[in-house]
């Protein structure tokens, strides 16, 4: 019986779903921190448009990036719904405004897709697959790229 | 505790030893002919030996060997110290922390050095110690303590082994107090007890006996003065009394030793009073029938007879305070929480502001103590990070023996302020630019010896390290006492080096700065010490990351001075709330040299858009802090705003324009860099009352990012220009 139980947490992963730019996005739960209210930052100077600005997670100065704004759908309007999904990348915490967090979803790997060989690279990078949950797609963000775009602009 | 910890923990012990040799080296120096110096550097040697034989560590314990037998040699008055053999031991001292550095990280150490000094060490040996049988009996470590007690132990083994032998006469002044009987003890058991350890003489004192009428049956009123001749130690004398401690009052000394045992002069004083009952020990009081002897009084009174084991003990130079090995991460989660507190604390004292409630006076003076209670947490808990620099100082010295040794000047060491505290991490990262300076100073500051002479100084030169605390700032002062700067040709290099205009005409402190820009040599050879390409520039910016700055003062002829000003911590820092265009920021007051708040006519239009403002008389370019920012400028014409003025190393006096200051405060600085990156002009964040992150500002770099070009050079030569067009 353990080697089922092994086989079967191998396969499964959770999923917390959420919407911005009018895409559904979706994070392995393993990798999300919390989920806050939004709450105005500091910006930063001399940073690119998709960086927000800093908060204040408990004494821990954590940028914040505007998750749409970064895969170029535009900017995310100011609603007092926001959410600001905190995560955890290595040994970095960062903060990703989204517009709304939807649910858990619980896959079988099987049914992760690859993201298909599309012609934007950045997007490629930047989704690491794809989920179909009934008629939408959930797209998996890929939380490397997301940080090296950000510090790579900024440095 | 596994293999390697136990490892580890004896190279931290290594480094404590190896302070403490070349601590007493130089008291060698200072002091010679001191016993006790002598020794300290002996057990030092001897402890690393011990502790190296433990781990298998054979060619540290084959130097550490050699050169303790010479210094047991000086200890016994064999040898007499000469400058030539001070500074032999110095090098071996030095030898011996770069095998302890090869062992721990498991390389090799010059075997050349070491086949040298040992040959010169074993040459003040004399001949008949050349082959004299090298063993010796691995150390026990004692981890929990300090090494150099494992020593006296081994030392008060031997003594107590020859006690044991030997018969000695205690004398044992008996008092009984009330409590004594009320507890049910009989003194005469007592007195058979120690009857088995010897041969023992009981005399009763009945002068306390009081007339009949008065007396009191439950009272006591007979002490005792025993007479004891026995093999065992005033410990074992102890323990017979120990059930009864508290609740009489004992006084054991000895009244006689065997002749052929040491007595420390201490103990022969103390014989003959032994037998006199202490004054302070009266009876019993009357009215509190079941009052006890103090115990602390107790112990006092006791305190004469220690016996010879507590005495050696006394004698053992002051050794080092008794300290705790705490787990550095465990320090900086304290600290970081503690920083929280500061965090939390200056929050609610806003939000109860924000209340506006009545006058409640109670309430502000708890927050007031509640803020003062903050402050002291955390001053106590930095004073944790804070180690002395002496041992920073100490390992320079050994830099000036080998600059001045490759160079051929001669050079001494002075340091002052050695216990002047620094952060542990300041300390750490200060190591580098320290070397670096101090070698300089000997290469390049002192001049060689025939020159001093003809100068009518001194041949020897002099490099005075100093450390000190002033206004919230550590000072370090790197000072020798060469030549100074040659202004002319260094001034000559830089044009050379296209680093300023051929036609440039600058200030003394200008051309003294130079020495900071980068690919700045001025060392007509290259020699092995400097000029390998470190420069300054090099110390300037490790002395900046750490949030301070390097100035330079030079007399012709009379030497230069390098000082380096440091914040005392690196966790928290004073500075200025301002705002800027709307957002709030804080600026460190340290960079602040005044600040100004502007008529419109004192302010001028240069070309199209700069501007400057005339302070006393003098123009200093004027740098919009929120323009800078990219966050738009704040200033109608009839805006000025406020004016900080600031000095910076590479952009002169500057004035920083922002919309208005708040408040000054202690901020506690939370990095950028962890969770994001670095951002130009900005050096870290903090949090403020409300909970909301303001930034920290650079001004030097703030400044830098005015410029029109962002490269360091050309911003200097726009800089120099403007300032001496």
């Amino acid at each position: 019986m353990p080697e089922t139980e092994i086989s079967r947490a191998d396969s499964y992963f959770e999923f917390i779903t959420f919407s911005t730019g009018g895409q559904s996005f979706c994070l392995e739960i393993t990798q999300i921190r919390e989920i806050r209210r939004w709450t105005p930052v500091t910006a930063l100077p001399h940073t690119p448009d998709d960086v927000l600005g800093v908060m204040n997670l408990r004494g821990a100065v954590i940028p914040i990036f505007d998750l749409a704004s970064r895969f170029g759908l535009g900017a995310t309007p100011g609603n007092e719904r926001n959410v600001v999904i905190v995560a955890a990348v290595g040994g970095t915490t960062i903060g990703l405004l989204v517009e709304s967090v939807s649910e858990i979803l619980s896959v079988a790997k099987s049914s992760i897709q690859e993201t298909p060989d599309i012609k934007s690279e950045a997007t490629r990078n930047s989704i690491l697959g794809m989920i179909s949950v009934g008629d939408t797609m959930v797209r998996v963000v890929n939380l490397d790229a997301v940080l090296d775009a950000g510090l790579g602009v900024a440095v | 505790m596994s293999g390697n910890s136990i490892r580890d923990t004896f190279f931290e012990e290594c480094e404590e030893l190896l302070e403490a040799l070349v601590e007493g080296l130089s008291q060698m120096e200072e002091s010679p002919g001191d016993t006790e110096v002598v020794n300290a550097v002996f057990r030092a040697v001897h402890s690393i030996k011990g502790g190296a034989g433990a781990f298998g560590l054979d060619e540290l314990v084959n130097f550490a060997h050699t050169f303790e037998t010479v210094m047991d040699k000086v200890r016994g008055n064999e040898i007499v110290v000469t400058g030539d053999l001070m500074a032999l031991f110095h090098r071996s001292g030095d030898h011996l922390s770069d095998l302890v550095v090869a062992a721990r990280d498991e390389t090799v150490a010059n075997q050349e050095t070491e086949a040298g000094l040992i040959k010169e060490l074993e040459g003040h040996l004399g001949p008949d110690h050349a082959e004299e049988e090298f063993s010796f009996d691995a150390l026990t470590l004692d981890f929990d303590a300090d090494s150099s007690a494992a020593i006296v132990i081994d030392d008060l083994e031997g003594s107590q082994a020859q006690d044991h032998e030997a018969e000695r006469r205690f004398g044992i002044a008996f008092t009984p107090t009330r409590a004594l009987y009320e507890n049910g003890h009989e003194p005469l058991l007592l007195f058979d007890a120690l009857a088995e350890l010897g041969t023992l003489s009981v005399e009763m004192n009945m002068a306390q006996l009081p007339d009949f009428d008065a007396f009191d049956p439950a009272e006591p009123c007979i002490s005792w003065t025993l007479d004891l001749l026995t093999q065992e130690t005033e410990t074992t004398l102890h323990e017979v009394f120990e059930f009864v401690e508290g609740l009489c009052v004992i006084d054991i000394s000895v009244t006689e030793v065997p002749a052929h045992t040491q007595v420390e002069p201490a103990d022969g004083e103390l014989a003959p009073p032994a037998f006199d009952p202490p004054e302070e020990t009266p009876m019993p009081d009357a009215t509190s029938a079941d009052s006890v002897p103090d115990p602390a009084q107790a112990e006092e009174t006791a305190s004469p007879g220690t016996g010879p084991a507590a005495s050696v003990a006394g004698k053992e130079p002051r050794g080092p305070k008794a300290t705790l090995r705490v787990d550095l991460d465990r320090v900086d989660r304290l600290i970081n929480t503690v920083g929280e507190l500061i965090i939390n604390q200056a929050m609610i004292s806003q939000r109860i502001e924000e209340l506006d409630l009545p006058t409640v006076a109670h309430l502000t003076n708890e927050l007031e103590a509640y803020k003062l209670l903050a402050r002291d947490i955390q001053e106590g808990v930095m004073a944790i990070r804070a180690q002395p620099v002496k041992p920073l100082f100490q390992r320079m010295s050994r830099i000036v023996r080998e600059a001045s040794d490759a160079t051929g000047k001669k050079a001494r060491l002075v340091t002052v302020g050695d216990s002047t505290e620094v952060d542990k991490t300041v300390i750490e990262r200060l190591a580098d630019p320290l070397t670096h300076m101090v070698r300089n100073a000997v290469d390049h500051g002192l001049e060689k010896s025939e020159i001093r002479a003809a100068a009518g100084k001194d041949r020897m030169g002099t490099i005075r390290l100093s450390a000190a605390h002033r206004s919230g700032s550590v000072f370090i002062e790197i000072a020798d006492d060469g030549a100074g700067l040659n202004r002319e040709r260094i001034l000559e290099k830089a044009i050379e080096k296209n680093l300023v205009p051929a036609d440039a005409e600058l200030s003394e402190p200008e051309i003294d700065n130079l020495l900071f820009l980068p690919g700045f040599s001025t060392a007509g050879t290259v020699s092995s010490l400097s000029g390998r390409g470190v420069g300054m520039d090099v110390v300037k910016n490790a002395v900046q990351a750490l949030g301070g700055r390097v100035s330079i003062a030079s007399q012709p002829g009379k030497g230069t001075t390098f000082t380096i000003i440091l914040p005392l911590t690196l966790a928290v820092m004073d500075g200025f709330v301002i705002s800027v265009s709307d957002q709030t920021m804080v600026i460190p007051i340290s960079s602040i040299l005044e600040t100004i708040r502007p008529k419109p006519k004192d302010i001028h239009v240069i070309g199209t858009d700069s501007h400057v403002v005339s302070v006393r008389g003098s123009y200093v370019p004027i740098v919009d802090v929120a323009e800078n920012l990219g966050l738009g400028k704040i200033r109608s014409d009839k805006e000025v705003g406020i004016l900080l003025l600031v000095s910076t190393e590479t952009q002169g006096l500057t004035a920083l324009r922002v919309s208005a200051i708040h408040d000054q405060r202690q901020v506690v600085i939370k990095s950028l860099e962890s969770n994001y990156a670095a951002i130009p002009g900005v050096s870290a964040a903090t949090i403020l009352g409300d909970g909301k992150i303001a930034l920290i500002l650079d001004p030097e770099e703030l400044i830098k990012l005015a410029q029109p070009s962002a490269s360091d050079q050309i911003a200097q030569h726009a800089r120099m220009e403007l300032r001496h067009a």
